[in-house]
């Protein structure tokens, strides 16, 4: 039997399946990863990233001077170079209200080090507070509103934005009027209520529920920064669920929710990734201001924002004490820098449209 | 099109609705009130202070009152026992009450004289984050990967992760001290809003940048530009006519809540360089819980935000010819 | 597609021409509001709350006020003597408690009315009037009759309802005269609102309607027939609403015999005759004008410090003229106007120009006031900024000539300069404590408190500014007042030297480590309590908490939170007393002791605490009492003595002022109260200010003093004045 060339024989047939399942095999994350690695410049921030994250997480098991204990002098001492000081001893573990986890952490440091501490190699506040420790536990602040609110906005913004896009009419209509009345209320007044009911309530909460104002902050904040994130995703949805792949996948009786999951958002992940990189900033400052109004984190704790908005105070033309706006704003800007580098690099890796490409 | 815009302006009317009402209870559900002062008020002077502001009736009336269009005080209509000299008043009046904070002016004096001097400093910080901000974005996505690129980026992210009163204090210490330029502080010449227009756009334009490069870079991989390329046509041609329109639909999008918000001032801004605006009108008449102006900026930012989101819905059915107005 | 070019360039052309008017718009918007710059220049630090002397509390609000506004006396820019103002002259009777003051024939309002003492009984009355709702009327309780003035007509104007407005009194068998006070008329915005509702010869029903007063319906549970509406003027309904005192509106009924005698003993109607004698203003209040510019004031008792009070700006005096005319043309919303710029009327040296929220006020000589000759300064800006950085760059760069907070950090690097002489000043820093909650009840808790608190380390290295560590309340600088101080080695060091006050402190918290084991806690005994310390936001705040945690912590081993609150948030604690320790501060309105003593009477409205103690009640109400000076200060110290023994309150610091001031200003002199006086100030020239110069201490700083090199001097005297 002469074959034509339209026929496929049984071996095309098993070479074709063999070469599609060659392609599927690799999913959207492992592509991803794979041309993540590929790219330098988000590798390393990628990194440093788990650097701050280690560092912030392991504080207390470091020999730095305690971020709360009080030296009090005249004025912030200038930061000393480590090496003509390299540290001394004399730590004392003080700090306040800490988790059984820090706590061990805190005897593991005493283990390895004893009452050694590192000099202020970036200098002293106002209040002889060291300025490298109070960065670091400050940290672990600043990173957690940052995860709550990429979290929301995760979670509830993407989903929300695309379901509302991808429902269109009058549903897509009553969600987004949903997220302009919440966008209009004063969250101020949001905040103030919220964190007053809970100081009533402190010591049965705590108790209870483990909720305490840090938590009720966390989610005040991840309350506000889901909205823009729904309303870009929605937009993003609105015009990509016109396109020929979305009534592909409608055609052969997808789901909305595997329309959703499935094709559409991996396409908006990457503005999301975007918007992740731009709202982190803004959350943490806008952890700064809320602190700053004494609606926030409760001294001793420390902040980034908290530092940068102390800082900003000393920068006035009768003395300038530099260190204390230098080195919070270098430590923000760098972990941000290297937050944004890594974004775009994901951005790049998880763009369907390049996959395969490169 | 019409149909389009009256629908809007219904749902407009209701989004309105609910954002006064729930403001309007939140309000009065937060502890401390307008007249605490740290000299306590003795109990009579407080009771009538009280009164005089109508802060003694049931939250319900005072709600009716302040939204009108009946007015139920002492000046009122008379089938409610009113006089009858004054028997409309309300926010649908367009009365939006009397300040309890700034006790010799309304509500409606203090947006008057400070949404102006908002809206012209914002005018100016959204003119350079725009322009700053696209030619960024787009030389950035254009040489994307190259040095150019990256020090842009660098810049960029900087302007969005280093504070903007940190910016500012360095701005006032570059320009103000070292270099005698500008006026520290203060309102009433062009010379007094260059810096604090360079510290609010600053910010923006970074996010605009970044916005604009993703976008471009989304749209410079479609087929359409491939296509466009492949006719022939000049490259300046497929960037200007073709590439830029799509985008700068992120930045498009983000530009409705943006300009509400830099149109409306900034606290951070308005209180580092003394600009009498309305942002710092936002936080401050909530810390004390000047309930009237509270309410009064809230709805200029709902009326606001709701008119350029809608602007922006408009915007995208120009630039994106997929979307259907009617439809969404 | 093609288009023709004008096509394709219109959309741009508009484009650009939309974007270039927005700027143009914004540009010309910004230069339209162009200012010259005043003559001199403050930062008053926040926006005012209002204008009217009667209704305001706070320092800012005094800056102005005092500018254009002048009470009877002033105070004297430095020693706070009582100086003449309206009153060109006072006198003071035998027993310490008639004033007679005789005002200045030539004192005018800048409307040209004349400023006489009637002005000063109406601006009285209406402050007095809880309708008024002044914040400090209780400083004019001194006088006879206020106190029960303000109380009495409260009452009677906010009984639960209105039928209880009327008054009512019996004329002979059945005939009944029904009345409604002045004092309701005010409530109901000026006097003319009073509609009756019924006519001569009407029969009223019981519970009827008889009136409406300001649209509200006055009942009248009497039942009876009208004989007349206001019978000394028939028909005239415009009159209706005065009866023949003047004082309110009249309806005479008829009514069965014994009617009237039921209804009091229902307590449906008030007896006229008791309201209308405890509730007029002539009759019962000691403020009197005896004629045009004869004021006379009768006291309850000895008022040692009334004088300050007259000089203090909430008794400064309002025009009537101003206020009626505003009243009529704005009925229910003359309160915003009558303040306006274009509107105020003022008795003082400056009056208002121009006013934008949030930015300046800008005051302008009076030239009807009656020292103009004597006052140097043309225009006068009060800027509204809060931000201590922009404030102080401000000073820095020359645009502000004078500030009153400078930023903490840089106050080390302020302290040498010649523009920076912190001076002491009325005010007291200290800790609530709440004495119901265990373990504050127990007073040797507090003491132990009270005693470990590092107050040398506070004022040195948080506050800086050369503030006093106090262990008493009442700051020092009171003439005839002596220190009374709780028992404290750290305190007999300090007054001995550096080293003995950190000896000392080192034995007040052996002392204290001591009476915590005596109370019961600590090895041995209970479980440490939990402290936390309640304040609100701001810098300096944060800071002595911390420091004071951090020494309760460390050294008698409790477990010390801080929480921090928002300011209405805070008060609203301080109010309701659901606080441990919570932070406060008090500033004397007068240089006497009884500014700071009276608060913590037993249930008092600032005693916050939940304190009491009859025996320091009793010296209080002693001392009011008191006319030998000496005996007076010596019962205050005695009540000081007891609050310092049982320590409802633990005292940190006394203030002192911060003002950064242009040394080329004249007239500008430190004094207890921080108050300065724009009468006063002018600008040296270049001659008198090498002269100060040339006598202030050597190892002062100088620095640029801006300003006119010529001065600024009073049009009739080139000489300053204060030199």
């Amino acid at each position: 039997m002469e074959r034509s060339g339209w026929d496929l024989g049984r071996d095309d047939v098993e070479h074709l399946l063999h070469e599609a399942a060659a392609m599927r095999g690799e999913s959207l994350w492992q592509d991803a990863l794979r041309r993540l690695r590929r790219n330098r410049a988000a590798w390393s921030s990628l990194l440093f990233l788990a650097l701050v994250a280690a560092v912030s997480l392991f504080a207390p098991a470091l020999p730095l001077p305690s971020p709360v204990t009080l030296d009090l002098q005249l004025e912030p001492q200038p930061p000393v170079a480590p090496w003509s000081v390299w540290g001394s001893h004399g730590f004392e573990p003080d700090y306040w209200d800490l988790t059984a986890v820090d706590g061990l952490l805190v005897k593991a440091r005493l283990a390895v080090f004893g009452d050694w501490q590192t000099g202020h190699w970036l200098g002293t506040d106002g209040k002889g507070r060291d300025i490298l420790s109070r960065i670091v536990w400050g940290s672990r602040t600043s990173i957690l509103v940052a995860l709550a609110a990429t979290l929301c906005s995760l979670l509830i913004g993407v989903t929300y934005g695309a379901l509302s896009g991808l429902l269109g009419g009058r549903v897509d209509n009553l969600m987004m009027r949903v997220v302009d009345v919440l966008y209009s209320i004063p969250f101020i007044f949001l905040v103030i209520f919220l964190i007053t009911l809970v100081n009533e309530y402190r010591t049965e909460l705590e108790d209870r529920f483990g909720i305490d104002r840090e938590v009720v902050f966390f989610i005040v904040i991840g309350a506000v920064y889901w909205l823009t994130m729904a309303r870009v995703v929605r937009g993003q949805v609105l015009s990509l669920r016109n396109t020929e792949f979305v009534d592909a996948a409608r055609v052969i009786g997808a789901s909305t929710a595997r329309i959703l999951f499935v094709h559409l958002v991996p396409n908006v992940l990457s503005i999301v990734i975007v918007y992740l990189t731009l709202t982190i900033p803004a959350v943490m400052l806008f952890e700064a201001f809320l602190t700053f109004l004494g609606l926030g984190i409760e001294p001793p704790k420390v902040s980034w924002g908290l530092l940068a908005v102390d800082g900003s105070e000393m920068v006035n033309p009768v003395r300038i004490y530099w260190w204390l706006v230098v080195f919070p704003a270098a430590a923000m800007a760098s972990t941000l820098l290297a937050l944004n580098v890594l974004g775009d690099g994901l951005r790049d890796a998880l763009d369907p449209k390049l996959r395969g490409k490169d | 099109m019409t149909r389009f815009l009256l629908r809007r302006l219904m749902w407009f009317a209701i989004t309105l609705w609910v954002v006064v009402t729930v403001s309007f209870f939140l309000m009065r559900a937060v502890r401390g009130g307008p007249f605490d002062n740290d000299r306590a008020l003795h109990e009579s002077i407080e009771r009538n202070i009280k009164a005089r502001y109508h802060l003694d009736w049931h939250p319900f009336k005072q709600y009716l009152h302040y939204i009108g269009p009946l007015n139920l005080d002492e000046q009122g209509p008379e089938f409610l026992g009113g006089d009858g000299t004054r028997p409309f008043g309300g926010v649908l009046t367009g009365d939006f009450g009397p300040s309890f904070k700034y006790r010799d002016f309304t509500v409606n004096d203090i947006i008057g004289q400070s949404l102006p001097i908002s809206v012209s400093l914002g005018v100016i910080a959204l003119l350079w984050a725009l322009a700053l901000g696209l030619t960024v974005g787009i030389a950035s996505a254009l040489w994307r990967g190259t040095r150019i690129d990256v020090g842009l980026r660098l810049v960029a992210t900087a302007g969005i992760a280093v504070p903007n009163f940190t910016i500012a204090g360095f701005l006032v210490i570059g320009f103000v001290f070292v270099l005698p330029l500008f006026p520290v502080a203060g309102y009433g010449t062009w010379r007094h809003l260059v810096l604090p227009g360079f510290a609010l756009g600053g910010p923006f334009a970074a996010y605009i940048a970044r916005l604009t490069r993703t976008g471009m870079l989304e749209v410079l991989s479609q087929d359409y530009i491939r296509t466009a390329h492949a006719k022939g046509l000049p490259p300046r041609t497929v960037l200007l006519r073709h590439a830029i329109k799509g985008g700068v639909l992120p930045v498009v999008s983000y530009l409705g809540p943006a300009t509400a918000g830099i149109l409306t001032g900034s606290l951070v801004i308005e209180r580092i360089f003394a600009i009498p605006g309305t942002g710092s009108h936002f936080v401050n008449s909530a810390l004390n819980r000047d309930y009237t102006l509270a309410m009064g900026v809230t709805i200029l930012y709902t009326v606001l935000v709701y008119s350029l989101n809608t602007a922006v819905d408009f915007a995208y059915t120009l630039l994106d010819p997929r979307i259907d107005l009617e439809e969404s | 597609m093609t288009r023709s070019p004008a096509a394709r360039w219109a959309p741009r052309l508009a484009a650009g021409a939309l974007l270039a008017g927005l700027l143009a718009g914004a540009l010309s918007m910004a230069g339209g509001a162009r200012l010259e710059r005043a003559d001199f220049t403050f930062n008053n630090g926040t926006e005012v709350t209002t204008l009217d002397p009667a209704t305001v509390s706070g320092v800012p609000e005094g800056r102005i006020i005092r500018a254009l506004f002048e009470g009877l006396c002033i105070k004297h820019p430095s020693t706070l003597e009582p100086l003449p103002g309206a009153a060109e002259r006072w006198s003071l009777s035998e027993d310490r408690t008639v004033y007679t003051f005789h005002l200045r024939e030539d004192g005018r309002w800048n409307n040209g009315d004349a400023l006489t003492a009637h002005d000063f009984v109406f601006s009285w009355e209406r402050f007095l009037n809880p309708l008024t709702a002044a914040e400090y009327a209780y400083q004019l309780w001194y006088v006879e009759g206020a106190r029960e003035y303000t109380h009495l007509i409260d009452d009677f104007a906010y009984q639960p309802d209105w039928d209880q407005n009327l008054w009512v009194e019996e004329r002979g068998e059945s005939i009944v005269r029904v009345g409604c006070s002045g004092y309701l008329l005010a409530a109901a915005d000026g006097g003319d609102l009073v509609a009756p509702t019924v006519g001569p010869g009407d029969v009223h029903a019981a519970g009827g309607t008889v009136a409406r007063l300001g649209g509200r319906p006055l009942h009248l549970s009497l039942a009876g027939r009208v004989r007349a509406v206001n019978a000394a003027l028939p028909g005239e309904v415009s009159a209706l609403a005065r009866d023949a005192y003047g004082e309110g509106w009249l309806l005479e009924l008829e009514v069965a015999p014994g009617a009237l005698a039921e209804a009091l003993g229902r307590g449906d109607v008030v007896a006229g005759a008791a309201f209308r004698a405890e509730r007029a203003f002539d009759e019962r209040v000691g403020i009197r004008a005896l004629d045009e510019h004869t004021l006379e004031v009768r006291l309850a008792s000895p008022t040692p410090y009334f004088l300050q009070l007259v000089a203090f700006y909430p008794l400064f005096p309002v025009n009537r003229r101003n206020l009626t005319e505003a009243r009529e043309r704005w009925p229910g919303t003359w309160e915003l106007r009558w303040m306006r710029p274009e509107n105020i009327v003022t008795n003082g040296p400056y009056t208002v120009e121009f006013r934008r929220v949030n930015d300046r006020i800008r005051l302008v000589k009076n030239p009807a006031y009656w020292d103009a000759d004597r006052v140097a300064l043309g225009t006068i800006d009060a800027l509204a900024i809060d931000h201590l950085g922009t404030s102080i760059n401000l000073y820095l760069t020359g645009e502000v000539d004078w500030i009153d907070r400078p930023i903490t950090s840089i106050i080390p690097r302020l302290l040498p300069r010649e523009d920076f002489n912190p001076a002491p000043y009325l005010g007291s820093y200290f800790y609530r404590v709440n004495v119901d909650r265990p373990p504050f009840d127990d007073l040797r808790v507090r003491k132990a408190l009270a005693l470990t608190i590092d107050r040398r380390a506070i004022t040195t290295s948080i506050t800086k500014a050369g503030e006093e560590p106090a262990w008493a309340f009442v700051p020092p600088g009171l003439p005839g007042y002596r220190k009374v101080e709780l028992t404290s080695e750290a305190a007999r060091g300090f007054a001995a030297g550096a080293e003995d006050a950190a000896d000392g402190f080192a034995r007040d918290v052996e002392r204290a480590r001591a009476l915590m084991a005596e109370a019961g806690f600590g090895p041995g005994g209970a479980e440490l309590p939990t402290i936390e310390i309640h304040y609100n936001t701001d810098e300096t705040h944060k800071d002595v908490a911390e420091v004071i945690a951090d020494g309760w912590k460390k050294r008698l081993g409790l477990n010390v939170k801080l929480l921090n609150q928002e300011w209405k948030v805070y008060l609203d604690t301080q109010k309701t007393r659901t606080f441990d320790v919570s932070r406060s501060a008090w500033i004397g309105d007068y240089a006497d002791p009884n500014t700071f003593l009276d608060m913590f009477v037993t249930g008092g409205e600032n005693n916050r605490t939940g304190w009491g103690n009859l025996e320091y009640d009793e010296l209080i109400a002693a001392a009011a009492l008191e006319a030998d000076p000496t005996r007076r200060m010596e019962h205050f110290a005695e009540a000081e003595a007891i609050l310092m023994d049982e320590l409802p309150i633990l005292p940190i610091y006394f203030y002192v002022t911060r003002n950064l001031v242009n040394p080329r200003l004249g007239g500008f002199h430190p004094n207890v109260v921080d108050e300065h006086f724009p009468k006063h100030w002018y600008w040296m020239d270049d001659a008198e200010l090498a002269a100060r110069r040339a006598v202030q201490p050597a190892e002062w700083v100088e620095v640029p003093a801006r300003g006119p090199a010529e001065g600024l001097y009073p049009p009739t005297t080139r000489e300053g004045r204060g030199r």
